[in-house]
């Protein structure tokens, strides 16, 4: 396919000596945009299920030294519902791992005035009325809350979103960015070889036949550097992973940073991007050499 | 084969290089052009192998109106016409034998013939050593010998020369000439440019002759008694 024999000598171009590396430059950044997509979409969807079917009651603080009996009213009413299949109320120790990143472990849980709070599981498909639960939970609990994480979720999905749509535009621009590009040295390559261009046009050389020099030659540069650009993206991406695993070693409270995955279906569409410039580069060339040739009588 | 009526031409918003041309080329007729340096020749020439368009009067050719004609026909018009510029007009990185077998190409005909024409044809020319030779290593006749063999590979039904021996010691553009006689039995129409008047002498062939953009025929002059 690339072997094909050219009229034209395009490969002795300047103008197609650094098209390369600026497909390779685009598709760097893109990759780069499109692989934090993915990493936030599998974040976002990963957090959205371990989610989904866990509800968490927060109870205000008990008085000093003393039991109110608010955790087993609530624990009662929970247990009583119908699509609750576990509710367990945070122990002092499990209370004092949460807090310890911020506060430490010397300090003693059960000496702060820390508000109880109890870990419920549904059944995600049972339909559990999680307003008339927060009344009964109220009623029984005075200052009972039920949190079902979603204001959470949803501030994580419109941020998530915002991110996809910043990639979105970042890889449209580049996108852009590479077909000016490959205009630019397309009308050069025509002026640079308009002779030939006319003589083959002259001895009977449809519009097709000239266009698809060009087409070959855009495809070729656009596959070179965007195999480049593909190749520095996973050098860096594999760059911050180890980086990203090695914080995480050294500091446990660096866990909540999302971890540089995503299904590996997902990370094919990067493997994609470098056809993908190969064929935009071809298109753009053909297209600009097209209308160019109308122009000849 | 041929036919312009009252055709002008003018480049851009400039004088009209030829005016009022009206002709008649039969099928398998043979013509010289003649004229002296800027009577238009080259620009008659343009105007039949379609390089450029009249800017009046109606030109057809192989019967086909060419200011009606749509652009997908084109292609198929210039296939049957074969040109031989005077500036030879052959590709620098391309050897002999793919500049003359370039016609066969755009056309999509199969490499394996191809090979047996382009070879047998510039052997014929003369360069049956220098197939594979650029053109900027060949001296001047022998250009224009690709520069013809690239004209006639495709045995066009009319063949357009502008100044093909102007290149050549005489015995060669003897031969040139015999070639394109040989055509011309076979049926191709000829048109050829040339300031040579010993071969329009030569060869009884009637002459178009140019004048300040307007067209003088002249019937074929009697070869003198040597």
């Amino acid at each position: 396919m690339f072997g094909a024999r050219l009229d034209l000598p395009l490969a002795r171009d300047g103008s197609g000596r650094f098209l390369p590396w600026i497909v390779a430059l685009m598709v760097y950044l893109a990759s780069l945009a499109l692989a934090g997509t993915l990493v936030v979409a599998d974040a976002v969807s990963r957090w959205d299920r371990g989610l989904t079917g866990t509800l968490t009651v927060e109870l205000p603080a008990a008085p000093p030294g003393r039991s109110d009996g608010a955790v087993e009213a609530a624990l009662k009413v929970l247990r009583a519902t119908s699509g609750v299949t576990r509710a367990d109320a945070f122990d002092a120790k499990r209370t004092a791992a949460l807090l310890a990143p911020w506060l430490g472990t010397e300090i003693d849980a059960a000496d702060l005035p820390l508000p109880r709070l109890i870990d419920v599981q549904i059944e995600p498909r049972a339909g559990v009325d999680l307003a008339a639960l927060a009344e009964r939970l109220a009623a029984a609990a005075p200052g009972a809350q039920l949190d079902d994480h979603r204001r959470w979720l949803n501030r994580v999905l419109r941020t998530a979103l915002a991110i996809e749509i910043v990639a979105g535009v970042v890889v449209a621009l580049v996108g852009l960015s590479a077909v000016v590009a490959v205009i630019f040295a397309t009308r050069t390559g025509l002026a640079v070889h308009h002779g030939i261009v006319e003589v083959l046009h002259l001895i009977g050389a449809r519009d097709g036949y000239i266009a698809r020099q060009f087409e070959w030659h855009a495809l070729r540069l656009g596959l070179k550097g965007g195999v480049a650009g593909l190749l520095l993206a996973i050098a860096t991406l594999v760059g911050i992973a180890t980086a990203g695993s090695q914080l995480s070693a050294l500091d446990d409270a660096m866990r909540v940073l999302p971890a540089l995955s995503a299904p590996a279906i997902e990370w094919v569409t990067l493997l994609l991007l470098p056809i993908a410039a190969g064929l935009v580069a071809m298109l753009t060339a053909r297209i600009t050499v097209l209308r160019a040739l109308k122009r000849l009588p | 084969m041929v036919r312009f009526e009252n055709v002008g031409m003018r480049y851009g918003a400039g004088p009209e290089i030829l005016r009022d041309i009206t002709l008649h080329l039969e099928p398998g007729s043979f013509h010289f052009l003649t004229g002296s340096s800027g009577a238009g020749k080259s620009s008659l020439l343009k105007l039949m192998y379609l390089a450029e368009r009249p800017s009046r009067g109606l030109i057809t050719l192989f019967d086909r109106d060419i200011a009606t004609a749509p652009r997908r026909e084109m292609p198929g018009l210039r296939r049957r016409i074969g040109v031989v510029f005077q500036d030879f007009r052959l590709i620098d990185h391309l050897s002999a034998f793919d500049n003359a077998a370039l016609p066969l190409r755009v056309q999509g005909v199969p490499e394996s013939q191809i090979k047996e024409h382009v070879t047998e044809l510039l052997a014929w020319v003369g360069l049956g050593d220098y197939l594979n030779a650029r053109p900027p290593t060949l001296s001047g006749g022998q250009q224009q010998r690709i520069a013809i063999a690239r004209a006639v590979i495709r045995r066009p039904s009319l063949l357009l020369a502008d100044e093909p021996t102007g290149n050549v010691d005489e015995e060669l553009a003897l031969r040139l000439m015999r070639l394109f006689e040989e055509l011309n039995k076979l049926g191709t129409t000829m048109v050829i440019a040339t300031h040579n008047r010993g071969l329009v002498e030569r060869f009884e062939h009637p002459c178009l002759h140019l004048a300040d953009g307007e067209l003088r025929t002249e019937r074929a002059r009697k070869r003198s008694p040597a």
